[in-house]
């Protein structure tokens, strides 16, 4: 579904990725962890098309068209979702109403009908349902005086809304107690399927606990210097990353 | 033939013709004062430091003739999209500054309250204007005001007597036809609301001539103690072309424990400059002026506001968004005046700018000016482009650049178009808005 090769990327002519290469496959569900700066996010943005990176190197393969080539809301339309870490306010605009037009350019995309205001509705009250969304936070302006646990399972509800084959959650676990997590990670599990795949980036260990990844990656200084299984992330909950970083030095 | 006037007498010709049109003893001497004043004060340079930013030379230059009466080729058709349904106080028309009545239209209305042209009531010298007309809104450092005063003629006459309660929102439009040549007129409404009462008017300019136009609007509210008023003023001047120059003032005198809450729209005009103060004599009272300004081509939009808190324990809310593409250029300036004695006063002033177009500017000045030490007093300004992050938030969900453009910057207008409350000019605005914007796919809300 998705291979990443050789991606290398600046932000203000400084080089946060450094040669990333990755395979994700229909059905796998990856985990991406690194210490703070390591370009987990860059990764996760470049992805979805953020302009203010810049690829200067490398490819992205997505279901056999160049990612790198598209547009991000081209992207969206072919089936990525990035779930932000920082979700975004944006006053006077009502979550329901984006939500429906973003579907609806979604649906236009592939020669589908358009959802009528009523079973947009319907749609979104399960969906909302899901993920324990209060109804009435998606008539007010998206974000606009939510909570952080609020905001993170507005991505997921989103997520759910909009069906991706592909889902890049950024850090959707930071900052979220045990409660909301077990909210966001049960939204994403109920969306586990064969046909569908997860990049899941982290900082924290317990996040897995709850989202079982299939492969664990280690992205120290831009590049993926480890991979495992989901053991490797308990060794690194227990050991931390110093030793994967001291590896890859001698490594290179 | 006659001998076109000079530039230096045309507004001198036009007062020689409101003289001689006579009228009720009490009102001669302000006018004299007025046309004096304006005389006096002439033109504003930008070196004068109300008019900085806003040149209005282009004014000066023109030539403008009072504005006959007659219909002018307007019919209720043509103006039905600048009319809101949900009026159902009445709907007041005016033709280049002229009442038209067959164009208006009498709603159910409380006995007692008096909602008519202002004309009508001068020529009959109706009771409370002597008190009120001109009395308020001081013209002695503003010249557009002065001309105002000098040379009004005609606009809305509204008196709710104590205790009255006029739920039906009232509308008034005036509408501007400015052909064959330039003209000028001078609209002037007095909104009386006594003790205890309450009521809404909504004010629209349009502009439908395509020979350039100087209108004029002062609007006095007067309201009483536990009064509650609600003025709207939408000013969609030389929407075709952009040949109408536009200088407003609205001036609330408050009593006590009185609420008055005015929104302000711009959405046209060459030139438009939209003054708005409130004196804050009770205590207890508040004052709250919302505005959106949506402009492009070379328009440029200027609010200019001034609230006095003369008494403790008064409130002002001011929040002013504007949306400026092309060349458009915007000012905003807010003035709050806390007297010595006005402890307890909270103030509160918001100006956020969104720039479309490199070539957009606005000036933004708030100026506080504090005599009392224990006030709440805050203002903030933001001037700025389409934050990208919010846009990359949109398209990341598969909206278009150009939907997500449009989105965000609907949302903007309609964050602030919240705050009116006469629902159908709401709607209105926002269906005015929308329909600027390239929208696609997107749909306006029912």
């Amino acid at each position: 579904m998705l291979e990443i090769r050789n991606l290398h990327a600046n932000v203000d002519g400084h080089e946060i990725l450094r040669g990333v290469n990755l395979t994700v496959n229909a059905g796998e569900v990856h985990s991406i962890m690194g210490p703070n700066g390591s370009g987990k996010s860059t990764l996760a943005q470049v992805l979805a098309g953020r302009d203010t990176y810049e690829v200067t190197e490398g490819e992205v393969i997505y279901e056999g068209k160049d990612l790198l080539d598209l547009e991000p809301d081209e992207r969206a339309c072919e089936g990525l979702f990035l779930a932000f870490q920082y979700p975004v306010e944006i006053p006077g605009v009502n979550t329901n109403y984006f939500l429906r037009a973003a579907l609806n350019a979604k649906r236009k995309y592939h020669g589908q009908e358009e959802l009528d205001a009523m079973d947009f509705l319907s749609l979104v009250k399960d969906k909302a349902a899901s993920v324990q969304l209060n109804e009435k936070l998606l008539n007010r302006a998206i974000n606009e005086g939510f909570s952080g646990g609020e905001k993170k399972r507005n991505e997921i509800f989103q997520m759910a809304v909009l069906e991706p084959k592909l889902a890049v959650l950024d850090e959707t676990d930071s900052g979220l107690d045990i409660d909301a997590l077990r909210i966001v990670s049960e939204g994403v599990n109920q969306l586990r399927g064969s046909d569908r795949a997860f990049l899941v980036v982290t900082h924290y260990q317990r996040l897995l606990e709850y989202i079982v990844p299939d492969f664990v990656h280690v992205l120290v200084n831009g590049q993926i210097v480890k991979s495992g299984g989901k053991e490797l992330a308990l060794e690194l909950e227990e050991r931390g990353y110093a030793w994967v970083e001291q590896e890859a030095a001698v490594a290179s | 033939m006659i001998e076109l006037a000079t530039k230096s007498n045309a507004y001198a010709d036009a007062f020689e013709q409101i003289e001689a049109a006579g009228g009720p003893n009490w009102l001669m001497p302000i006018r004299k004062a007025a046309i004096a004043r304006f005389n006096e004060l002439g033109f504003p340079s930008t070196r004068h430091e109300e008019w900085k930013f806003t040149n209005v030379a282009p004014i000066k230059k023109l030539e403008f003739a009072l504005a006959e009466s007659g219909s002018h080729g307007v019919t209720a058709d043509r103006i039905a999209p600048f009319i809101s349904s949900g009026a159902t106080g009445g709907t007041f028309v005016f033709v280049n500054g002229h009442f038209d009545r067959s164009l208006s239209s009498v709603g159910e209305l409380p006995a007692g309250v008096t909602v008519g042209s202002l004309a009508e009531a001068i020529a009959a010298d109706a009771g409370l204007l002597e008190q009120h007309l001109g009395r308020h809104a001081k013209f002695d450092e503003d010249v557009f005001l002065a001309l105002n005063t000098a040379l009004m003629r005609d606009g809305l006459f509204v008196h709710v007597p104590k205790g009255l309660v006029v739920e039906q929102p009232i509308q008034v439009v005036f509408v501007t036809t400015s052909e064959p040549s330039a003209t000028m007129s001078f609209a002037r409404n007095l909104i009386v609301a006594d003790e205890s009462s309450q009521v809404t008017i909504a004010e629209v300019h349009v502009g439908l001539g395509t020979t350039p136009f100087l209108a004029s609007s002062v609007t006095e509210v007067v309201a009483g103690d536990n009064a509650n008023v609600d003025h709207y003023r939408v000013t969609r001047e030389g929407e075709l072309p952009d040949n109408g120059f536009f200088m407003s003032t609205t001036h609330a005198q408050q009593g006590r424990d009185c609420n008055v809450r005015c929104f302000v729209a711009t959405t046209g005009g060459a030139i438009v400059r939209n003054d708005a103060s409130s004196f804050l004599g009770g205590e207890g009272s508040d004052f709250t002026i919302n505005g959106l300004t949506m402009i492009n081509g070379r328009q440029h939009a200027d609010n200019h506001l001034c609230i006095d808190h003369a008494v403790p324990h008064c409130t002002s809310w001011e929040y002013f968004k504007g949306v400026y593409d092309d060349d458009a250029r915007g000012v905003f300036s807010g003035r709050i005046n806390v007297f010595k004695d006005a402890q307890k006063t909270d103030a509160k002033q918001t100006n956020m700018s969104l720039l479309l177009s490199d070539r957009a500017l606005v000036d933004s000045k708030p100026q506080l000016e504090i005599f009392a030490d224990d006030v709440k007093c805050t203002h903030g300004a933001t001037i700025g482009q389409l934050d990208e992050e919010a846009m990359f938030y949109l398209q990341s969900r598969g909206m278009s650049r150009e939907a997500a453009r449009s989105l965000l910057v609907f949302g903007f207008c309609r964050e602030c178009l919240e705050e009116i409350r006469f629902e159908p000019l709401k709607k209105q605005l926002e269906a005015l808005v929308f329909e600027r914007l390239p929208h696609g796919d997107l749909f306006l809300e029912e």
